[in-house]
């Protein structure tokens, strides 16, 4: 073996068992630096002849690349080492939870009430809203309602005055909208209602989202479209029965409850639908040409329809609430769950 | 309304099944809520005698009752006080099951022996049999039910009682004729009335009538009845119909009132003749009289009341309650019934205002076939002279004609009907449907005019009679439409924040949604607000819910103490609303955002220190709802007081320098007098100015590098931060890009009474790099203006 051979060696294997980046650095002085062992062989070959040095020469420097190659990947590997080394002691438990604060959530009550502006504003309904403190003319007599009517038993009333309420309905805000809107009219009107009940299935306050559309040639038939299509959208199924029962409202004529297939028991009966397998949801019908005259619409030129319909109701099917007055009591551990 | 389908199918008896006929009445508008099997369990009841009545040897509470049925004897041991020799009751024999109770199962009737003494079935009570509520012991049956008949066929039963909830419009239904009418309608079939033939009077005693109030009352019958023995007790057949209807029982001349209002819809009225003087009068009564009434309220009577009254006295509020006295009692010998014409304008809103509520007022305040009273006047007639005998008088009538409400005729046109009900019906199909509904037709060129049934009070323009052509037909056969939206696009301002987005940056700054009642109690708003105007309500549901909110805070705070009673210790709640603030003759409905807080800044981790929530939190949360829609430049707050708050940690919340609201803690006297913590945080904002936005407007990005200098000064301990920072914005001047407060610190090292206060200012020109110069000159300026205004120093 060449004296060349053996240094080589001799250094591949210094390289390979040293264990830090300053041994590593001396090894390549000893080998590689102006004093090393292969720089004095380069030296050396002053003593060849001409011939034989270029051959040697560049036998000897590759052999310096072979080391120097040999001290660099040690390097890389130590190096790597290192840093593996370093990370390992920065490791964190992952599972803690993160810093961020929490978040809190809409009641379910708007919750409901935002789902149905949202799917009625695809259509070009515009969110109108009215003062919850009505007078008489704004939530009876403009709505057909004559003084003393029976259908006024209908609805228990606070009073505020002779002649105003608490709303007992968000109707009255059609009117408002009629009054000072010329059809076509699209529009939503959600709101707190009172009715002078508090029982097991009422509370004095609760929501309603009233809904006008006006224009010429409505008919019916749009009505039950716009119905039916709306309940499928809300309970999100597509194939959800609906049916239109004839009813009485002052404001409307003709009059329908609108019912859906028991979303509790599809229809084979139970509690929440009285084993009937129907469900009354809302309430809606053809705008009385009274109502259009009083608010100086001509029913001869336009006509629509409205719809009412209870805002706790819905939420109580879709999210299977069986307490309405839980709506109200403001329970953390109740509203945290419509987050 | 309760009604008998044994009875209703004596007038109209389809071949439908009772689930079917109660689908066919819900779909035609007249919806069943309930549907009761009467009966069913009656195998083995009869009809038994108690003959004898021993006490029972070793209780003091039982007896041993020999009972005969048919022929036949049991012996049973009976705890029932009102078991007694003579008596007639329910027998359920052995073997008999009786109906189970709450969905149970049946109860089976066998031989048993009760303390030693062996009982060979049970005496019934009503309820026992499912056929009532009455427990009060044995059920009493008249003397001339038969003993050992089957209780079953006595009473008529089975039968099914189907309850119609029918809307106000449809005063035509409150009788089993009129329900039969519709049923006949959706059936094509002929309705069978029982026979009502005119009674032949047989003496010529009457007692005249009169009416002066003939607008309010355009007919009147009256009819004396001579003779009678009201002591017979009424059949059974009858008193089970109208006990089936919800009714009792009274004696046989009301009963029979009673049955031919269920019977034909008309209220009549049984008046003792001996009682009545002079003549009857209907008129309206004058101010100052009085009335006591059959329930035995005195009531004081005006103008708007319409009476029935003799020439001494007032005998009846018309059509809602006869008066004490003048009915008939069980001594009556001669009475005279009434029949009569209340127009439901006349009679509406009285029954309310006395607090009434009667059968009669039910159907005259909502309509009664103004053509009924001669019809029923005979019907009454002859059923209670079967019953009680006596002599009929000639029928004596007042009527004014003119006065009587014309039928309404109601011009349909055939355009209408493609235009509003969105199809076309050919005319034999209008035709038809309006004639089974009683409505008479007249043909014109573009379409008809009708005759609306006297019966039908809801029938008076075009719109009622598409609806009876929609009904008949079938809501749910009618065509079903999809509307195009091909209106233009609706004006849709973006310098505007919506509802919904200030909502959910509440829900990311952790705060609940809550929705209180707009109601308060007078005792919680008195200790938030003292005695700030309200508006209160006439009639509310209870005392703590008498007055309208003024502000959301109280019903805020209040949730907020019903959690923290319910172990949650931090709790953060948000509503949004209206309030009603009265001031002087004006109402204000208000749109409020309100927020209260409690509890540790941050939910309890192991990331953070506990630390609890306080102003500067709220304050935050203020200014990022403000942040939303980048109008914190027109924020302000400033140090105020507010009732409900701490008097040193309440700031008013100011925009465009008006004041918008307040933020602070809780005023610590309602804290302890609401056992709350110490630290509620609270605030409330108009929320008008929380949704004014803006467009946003570029301006030019500066190319020159901004410069970061801060400066700390020490100041007076009670001058505020916000009179600082608006002195060195002014003489920083345009160049001044940001400032910041980034420290605030008193105590050690800092001289008594003094503050440092660290300020960042970032300084930046559009035009050019400032220069070193430049900047040392702006903060000296700052810091003598400062010195020169509120004696302030740079701090070493």
């Amino acid at each position: 073996m060449s004296e060349l051979d053996t240094l080589v060696e001799q250094a591949g294997s210094a390289i390979s068992v040293a264990e830090e980046l300053a041994a590593l650095e001396s090894l390549r002085v000893e080998y590689l630096g102006k004093k090393g062992h292969l720089t004095a062989l380069l030296k050396g070959l002053g003593k060849l002849s001409a011939e034989e040095r270029p051959a040697a020469g560049a036998k000897i420097n590759s052999a310096k690349q072979h080391v120097a190659s040999l001290i660099s990947a040690r390097k890389e590997t130590l190096v790597t080492r290192e840093l593996d080394a370093r990370l390992a002691g920065e490791k964190i438990d992952v599972s803690l939870p993160g810093r961020g604060r929490g978040v809190g959530g809409l009641h379910p009550v708007t919750r409901t009430i935002e789902r149905i502006e949202d799917i009625f504003a695809q259509s070009g309904y515009d969110v109108v809203e009215g003062p919850e403190i009505e007078d008489d003319y704004h939530n009876f007599e403009a709505l057909n309602f004559p003084p003393h009517h029976p259908a006024r038993a209908m609805h228990d009333t606070f009073f505020v005055t002779d002649d105003t309420v608490l709303r007992t309905h968000t109707s009255p805000v059609q009117v408002r909208v009629m009054e000072s809107t010329t059809p076509p009219i699209r529009v939503i009107c959600p709101g707190r209602v009172y009715r002078t009940d508090f029982d097991i299935t009422h509370t004095p306050m609760f929501h309603q989202v009233e809904g006008l559309l006006i224009d010429t040639d409505i008919s019916m038939a749009d009505l039950k479209g716009v119905i039916e299509n709306f309940l499928r959208v809300y309970f999100e199924n597509e194939a959800l029965a609906v049916r239109f029962r004839p009813s009485y409202f002052p404001f409307t004529e003709p009059s329908a409850e609108a019912d859906i297939r028991c979303v509790m028991c599809a229809g084979e009966g139970c509690r929440v639908c009285s084993n009937t397998g129907w469900l009354e949801v809302l309430g809606c019908g053809m705008v009385h040409p009274n109502v259009l005259r009083s608010s100086n619409i001509d029913p001869e030129q336009y006509s629509g329809f409205a719809f009412g319909m209870g805002v706790e109701r819905l939420a109580m099917l879709r999210y299977g609430v069986d307490d309405l007055r839980i709506f109200f009591e403001n329970d953390l551990n109740f509203l945290e769950q419509f987050r | 309304m309760k009604i008998s389908l044994n009875w209703l199918r004596e007038w109209v008896n389809p071949d439908v099944s009772v689930e079917e006929l109660a689908e066919q009445l819900t779909m035609a508008g007249l919806e069943i809520d309930g549907v009761q099997d009467l009966g069913t369990h009656l195998g083995g009841v009869v009809v038994g005698h108690i003959v004898s009545a021993e006490p029972h040897p070793d209780a003091d509470k039982l007896q041993v009752c020999g009972v005969d049925f048919g022929g036949k004897h049991a012996q049973i041991v009976c705890g029932a006080p009102n078991a007694r020799v003579g008596l007639k009751a329910p027998l359920a024999t052995i073997g008999a099951e009786l109906p189970p109770k709450d969905g149970g199962k049946p109860f089976k009737i066998k031989k048993a022996k009760l303390r030693g003494v062996e009982s060979q079935g049970m005496l019934c009570a009503q309820d026992e049999l499912g056929l009532g509520e009455d427990h009060d012991g044995l059920w009493e049956l008249p003397d001339n039910a038969v003993v050992g008949q089957p209780l079953a066929e006595f009473l008529g039963l089975p039968d099914t009682v189907l309850e119609v909830d029918l809307t106000p419009n449809r005063s035509d239904c409150l009788s089993v004729s009129g329900v039969a009418r519709e049923v006949g309608v959706i059936n094509r079939l002929p309705v069978s009335e029982p026979e009502i033939a005119a009674v032949a009077a047989t003496t010529n005693k009457s007692f005249p009538v009169r009416i002066t109030a003939s607008a309010d009352c355009p007919r009147y019958l009256g009819r004396v009845i001579s003779n009678v023995d009201l002591s017979v007790p009424t059949p059974s057949w009858m008193a089970e119909r109208l006990h089936r209807a919800g009714m009792r029982s009274i004696d046989p001349a009301v009963d029979v009132t009673n049955y031919v209002m269920l019977e034909l819809g008309q209220p009549m009225h049984a008046f003792d003749l001996d009682a009545l003087s002079g003549q009857i009068t209907v008129r309206l009564a004058e101010a100052g009289e009085s009335l006591t009434l059959l329930d035995g309220s005195e009531i004081s009577l005006d103008e708007r009341c319409l009476l029935i009254t003799d020439d001494n006295k007032p005998l009846a509020l018309a059509g809602i309650m006869g008066g004490m006295g003048s009915g008939v009692k069980s001594g009556t010998r001669h009475l005279m019934l009434e029949a009569a014409h209340f127009t439901p304008e006349k009679i509406a809103g009285r029954a309310r205002h006395y607090g009434l509520h009667t059968e009669s007022s039910h159907r005259f305040e909502r309509g009664v076939d103004p053509e009924l009273p001669r019809k029923a006047m005979e019907r009454a007639t002859q059923l209670l002279m079967d019953i009680v005998g006596g002599e009929a008088g000639p029928v004596t009538e007042a009527f004014e004609a003119d006065k009587l409400r014309a039928p309404a005729e109601i011009p349909l046109r055939r355009g209408q009907i493609k235009r509003l009900l969105g199809f076309e019906l050919p005319d034999h199909q209008v035709e038809d449907i309006l004639c089974r509904l009683g409505i008479a037709l007249q043909a014109r060129d573009d379409g008809w005019l009708a005759t609306a049934p006297s019966a039908r009070f809801d029938l008076q323009l075009e719109a009622d009679l598409l609806e009876e052509l929609a009904r008949i037909y079938g809501y749910n056969a009618l065509p079903t439409s999809h509307l195009k939206h091909a209106g233009a696009l609706a004006p849709s301002a973006e310098g505007k924040i919506a509802l919904s987005s200030l909502r959910r940056q509440l829900c990311a700054l952790e705060y609940q949604e809550a929705v209180t009642y707009s109601f308060i109690d007078p005792e919680l708003h008195q200790q938030f607000y003292g005695s700030d105007p309200v508006v209160p309500l006439r009639n509310p549901i209870s005392s703590e819910m008498s007055w309208m909110r003024t502000s959301l805070l109280p019903g805020l705070v209040d949730a907020l103490a019903y959690n923290i009673n319910r172990q949650h210790s931090r709790v953060r709640l948000f509503e949004t609303g209206q309030c009603f603030i009265q001031s002087d003759d004006q109402l204000n409905q208000v749109q409020k955002l309100g927020a209260v807080v409690c509890g540790s800044r941050l939910a309890e981790r192991w990331s953070h220190e506990k630390t609890a929530v306080d102003f500067y939190d709220l304050k935050g949360d203020v200014e990022s709802l403000f942040g939303l829609g980048a109008r914190e430049d027109l924020l302000t707050f400033a140090a105020s007081e507010h009732k409900a708050m701490h008097p040193g940690q309440c700031a008013s919340i100011e925009f465009n320098n008006v004041i918008i609201g307040h933020v602070g803690a809780l005023h610590p006297r309602l804290s302890a007098s609401l056992e709350l913590p110490e630290s509620v945080l609270l605030f409330e904002i108009g929320l008008e100015p929380l949704l004014e936005g803006r467009l946003p407007s570029y301006q030019k990005i500066s190319k020159f590098p901004e410069v970061r200098r801060d400066l700390a000064m020490l100041i007076d301990q009670s001058l505020s931060v916000s009179q600082i920072a608006s002195v060195v914005r002014e003489t920083a001047g345009p160049n001044l890009t940001d400032l910041i407060v980034f420290d605030v610190y008193a105590g050690k090292g800092i001289p008594e009474g003094q503050k440092s206060l660290g300020l960042g200012l970032t300084l930046q020109d559009h035009s050019r790099t400032l220069s070193i110069e430049d900047i040392s000159s702006c903060l000296s300026r700052i810091v003598a203006k400062l010195e020169k205004e509120f004696g302030a120093s740079l701090r070493n």
